[in-house]
């Protein structure tokens, strides 16, 4: 399969915030580090998508960087310079204002990703629409989006609407929710301070089967502040490697069925329950 | 409890006798059995895994929705966990009614939710010295993104 490498997009020109919207912060991290980071956690390479202009400001010059390399505005110019950069790879691509977005949705996303289409996207939990900025884009792609935009087009939303994509269901109503103006900014930080009021704890995680042996243990205690067990699963994939993806398990919690949405407090007891075969 | 777990042979004769009753015409049993072959592949032996705490809550559930369903007497069933031998008992089900129909139904469902449902494992142990676990090896093929192997 076609490698996947990992692409920032850090070239909007943040009018409506009044400040270049990389350089917001979350609990001391910049929205672009945070991004980067989270994109590290899945795939091998992370490039952060500029416009010329911007290739030397702080904050951005010090991460391998994508210029734009096609004329034109808007973030299709960065897909673009990306697909073209690496003919031979997929891209992931993500806007840097998503404050919200964490490990799950993206691993789900990659597990869902098909390689046959132009692009895999989830559907906005708000206006069941694609979401071009957190999806996967194909190589064929390239071609496609440069014959959209010579036909005048400019909105990758619009593109995936015209075009053979794999579209998602959302897997939680806020994870795409993105921040672009000082209001919504001042709210989704203060929804994060709410969310951080509970730090990291500790969970009881038990393994069992091939979990166990993949593990290389029965049981642990983990201080993290993954959220729910879907967080706490990507965390713990990312640690081990599991072959098996989320959505071929279940999930307990204190000795009960779960589902993967559940608030997780601390001292819970959670087992990850791979195929069963008893009998 | 009706459903518990052995981890020695399971005593048939002990099981049958906690399904008596007066009123019963008829008793069905099942019994899963450790064969020396799956899916083309000569196995040497199993090994049965369980997560305890659930399976059996689970497993009385089971046992509860024979009971709503069928109009039966008494429903029992027991599985092995641990190092199991070819010829082995796995797991035994049974149940008492009026008549045989009930009997057979209930005995059936019980089984086949059991295998669904229960949160236990099978490791078969080739004759090649391979091992598996059953039902998560072949769908861990599927493709998977990669992560950074962790320091």
């Amino acid at each position: 399969m076609t490698p996947v490498y990992g692409l920032i997009l850090a070239g909007g020109r943040s009018t409506r915030m009044h400040r270049d919207k990389a350089t917001l912060t979350y609990g001391g991290k910049s929205q672009l580090d945070r991004a980067y980071e989270l994109a590290g956690r899945h795939v091998e390479q992370v490039f952060v998508s500029v416009r010329a202009a911007q290739a030397h400001e702080p904050g951005r010059a010090a991460k391998p960087l994508i210029v734009d390399s096609v004329s034109g505005e808007g973030p299709i110019c960065g897909i673009r310079s990306a697909l073209a950069a690496y003919p031979g790879a997929a891209w992931l691509v993500l806007a840097c204002d998503l404050p919200f977005l964490s490990d799950a949705p993206l691993a789900h996303l990659l597990i869902s990703r098909d390689p046959g289409k132009l692009a895999t996207a989830y559907l906005s939990a708000q206006d069941g629409l694609p979401e071009p900025l957190c999806a996967v884009w194909e190589p064929a792609a390239g071609a496609a989006l440069e014959a959209y935009q010579a036909g005048g087009g400019t909105c990758p939303r619009q593109f995936l609407m015209r075009h053979a994509a794999k579209l998602l269901e959302p897997l939680d109503a806020h994870a795409l929710d993105n921040v672009n103006t000082p209001e919504e900014y001042a709210q989704a930080q203060e929804a994060m301070q709410g969310a951080r009021a509970a730090p990291p704890r500790p969970l009881k995680i038990h393994y069992y089967a091939l979990m166990r042996e993949q593990a290389g243990r029965s049981e642990e205690t983990l201080e993290t502040a993954a959220a729910t067990p879907a967080d706490l699963y990507a965390e713990l994939d990312a640690r081990y490697g599991f072959t098996l993806a989320r959505e071929q398990l279940k999930v307990a919690v204190n000795s009960e069925f779960s589902d993967w949405t559940r608030a997780l407090r601390a001292g819970d007891a959670v087992v990850f329950i791979p195929p069963v075969a008893g009998g | 409890m009706r459903f518990r777990f052995a981890d020695r042979p399971i005593d048939t004769a002990a099981a049958r006798s906690e399904l008596l009753d007066p009123g019963a015409g008829a008793c069905a049993t099942f019994e899963g059995w450790v064969r020396n072959m799956n899916e083309g592949r000569e196995v040497s032996r199993l090994e049965y895994e369980a997560f305890e705490a659930l399976a059996a809550k689970e497993g009385d559930r089971i046992l509860a929705e024979a009971l709503m369903r069928f109009p039966v007497a008494h429903a029992l069933c027991i599985h092995r966990i641990g190092n199991l031998a070819i010829g082995e008992l796995a797991v035994w089900v049974g149940v008492s009614s009026v008549h045989r129909g009930e009997a057979f139904d209930a005995c059936r469902y019980v089984i086949d939710e059991v295998k669904h449902r229960l949160p236990i494992w099978k490791k078969e142990h080739y004759r090649n010295g391979d091992s598996g676990w059953v039902n998560c090896e072949h769908c861990a093929a599927a493709p998977r993104h990669r992560h950074p192997t962790p320091a």
